[in-house]
């Protein structure tokens, strides 16, 4: 769906992507990952057609963003960080402006406009004016103007910027109901949002890719494959963290008690061990309160890409 | 419909659902209506009806401009201020439709503006007689000069940031253009034929004004229209690379 190859673009003096190369196939759901200025809303608003490129190729459906931007247009559906909005306009007829901008025939139009609507639960708002709206609700508007024309590729920038922690949930959940759909390639700095979306990453950093692959690609890349995990157990088992630490690919296990007579042990491995962990906590007869990562995974990977970029696999 | 078409309709609608258009037709009529009975009937001296009408296009003439600068300053520079203009840019949409459509909104409120205050040459119909004919080409000239004050106004539209600043670069281009008028009075042939030829007021309006229809200045309105929107057209065009 989008082959990018060699991608610069430079701002004057200023490189903001620099020889950035990768493909995306259709039906994938791609994150993607970066700081503040790592040249992510260059790269999609490159991929958008809405700047041309310095130098490199960029094909969205085997077109060139150079030589067919207008025919690209038609296949995509934009949200921007600030989702491009009328104040002025209600929501249906908003929406319908858009749609009839992308193309549809007009007598499909509010056909669409309301299964728009129905997608990003703002059917209750059709005849509610933009600029009167929520944050959260205009974010939904914006995602609906994106999604109105039923475009083959979705470019998301940001989609939960500014939103509290109950929209973002809910945005998470509008997200997840694009899957199957459409491509999507979304960034945002949300990396929960992006590991429960995506399938796939992309790491940008300083206008360069410093890594892409699944979340497991990427942490047994970096030697990452289970990171740390956590148990706690009622009182004080004898020698667990020792029969822990013998378990393979546990590299290290460390038990200490609580004065809610409880041990917590911290565990660190090369893979995911935590059926291995549970099921010797089971067989040794302990009472399992609590088992989890201890530190977001992707956290972690993002961390390390962005301060040591050579790490990652290309 | 076409995508320049569908832009006009939402641009006309916006003028129609927000205060700035209506405020800025209310200002104009409100000052042109004063104008009109001060200036061009209130006169203590016997007065023809060619001299009434031809000093009510005079004073239109100045208020139509001015509108038309005020009118302009939101078309492009409001859609970069509110970013909604990536809606438009990442449609399948052409440069040339954007600009025709906004320029196509503002034109048709601005004669819908002017035709407003058609009642105030009919009421010279009162105590004198009235040529038609005067009025018709009266009210084509101001629409012709309104035509390229909105597409110089959407120019510095397309170079602004901010409607402010849209407001000031379109009002400098449109007085520059007035007053290079006055530089042709002060120098040499064959220089002040140049500067004559290209002001906006001073050689094209007043024959209109006088209800005289020269194809000259006809064909020097709309030239200056299509230069104003082709270089628009060039500048958001250019703003891809940036």
């Amino acid at each position: 769906m989008i082959e990018v190859d060699k991608l610069c673009k430079y701002f004057g003096e200023r490189a903001a992507i620099r020889d950035l190369s990768f493909a995306i196939a259709k039906g994938e759901v791609v994150g993607f990952l970066g700081l503040n200025g790592a040249g992510k809303t260059t790269t999609l608003r490159i991929l958008g057609c809405l700047l041309l490129p310095t130098s490199g190729t960029v094909r969205v459906d085997g077109l060139e963003v150079t030589q067919n931007p207008y025919e690209i247009r038609g296949k995509i559906g934009f949200l921007p960080d600030l989702p491009p909005l009328y104040p002025e306009m209600t929501v249906g007829a908003y929406l319908a402006f858009a749609a009839r901008l992308r193309q549809v025939p007009a007598r499909e139009t509010a056909a669409r406009v309301t299964e728009a609507e129905d997608r990003t639960a703002l059917r209750d708002m059709h005849g509610e004016v933009i600029g009167e709206l929520s944050h959260g609700y205009r974010q939904r508007v914006g995602l609906a103007q994106a999604i109105v024309h039923k475009p083959a590729l979705l470019i998301l920038d940001e989609p939960s910027a500014g939103l509290d922690p109950a929209q973002i949930v809910e945005m998470r959940n509008l997200l997840h109901g694009l899957r199957g759909e459409h491509t999507v390639l979304i960034s945002s700095h949300f990396l929960t949002e992006i590991s429960q979306t995506c399938d796939r990453l992309l790491v940008i950093h300083n206008g360069e890719l410093v890594g892409q692959g699944s979340e497991g690609e990427l942490a047994t890349a970096m030697g990452q494959g289970g990171g740390s995990i956590e148990v706690e157990v009622r009182g004080q088992p004898v020698g667990l963290a020792e029969r822990m630490a013998e378990l393979p690919l546990v590299s290290k296990a460390h038990g200490r008690f609580t004065a809610e007579n409880t041990t917590v042990f911290d565990i660190v491995a090369g893979a995911d061990v935590r059926a291995d962990v549970a099921r010797l906590l089971v067989g040794a007869g302990c009472d399992l309160l609590r088992l989890e990562r201890s530190e977001s995974r992707l956290e972690s990977i993002f961390m390390n890409l962005t301060q040591h970029p050579s790490g990652g696999p290309q | 419909m076409t995508a320049t078409w569908l832009i006009a309709r939402r641009e006309l609608s916006a003028y129609l659902r927000t205060m700035s258009g209506y405020v800025i037709a209310a200002v104009v009529l409100f000052v042109d209506g004063i104008l009109f009975n001060v200036r061009a009937m209130g006169s203590q001296q016997d007065r023809l009806s060619t001299e009434v009408l031809s000093e009510f296009f005079f004073n239109s003439s100045g208020l139509t401009m001015a509108a038309a600068v005020f009118l302009s300053m939101r078309l492009l520079a409001e859609e970069r201020q509110n970013g909604s203009m990536v809606l438009l840019a990442s449609s399948p949409v052409r440069e040339r439709e954007i600009v025709l459509g906004k320029f196509f909104s503002a034109f048709i409120f601005l004669t819908l503006m002017t035709l407003a205050g058609v009642f105030m040459p009919m009421l010279i119909l009162v105590n004198g007689k009235l040529s038609f004919g005067h009025v018709a080409v009266g009210y084509l000239g101001l629409l012709l000069l309104g035509s390229a004050a909105l597409a110089i106004g959407t120019l510095g539209s397309t170079l602004a940031r901010s409607q402010l600043l849209a407001a000031i670069i379109s009002g400098s281009l449109v007085v520059c253009l007035i007053v290079v008028w006055m530089v042709g009075t002060v120098t040499e042939r064959p220089l002040n034929d140049v500067f004559f030829a290209l002001a906006l007021w001073g050689r094209h309006f007043p024959p209109f004004q006088a209800g005289i229809l020269n194809l000259r200045d006809v064909v020097y309105y709309l030239a200056v229209t299509y230069f104003a929107l082709f270089v628009s057209i060039r500048v958001l065009e250019a703003r891809r690379w940036r």
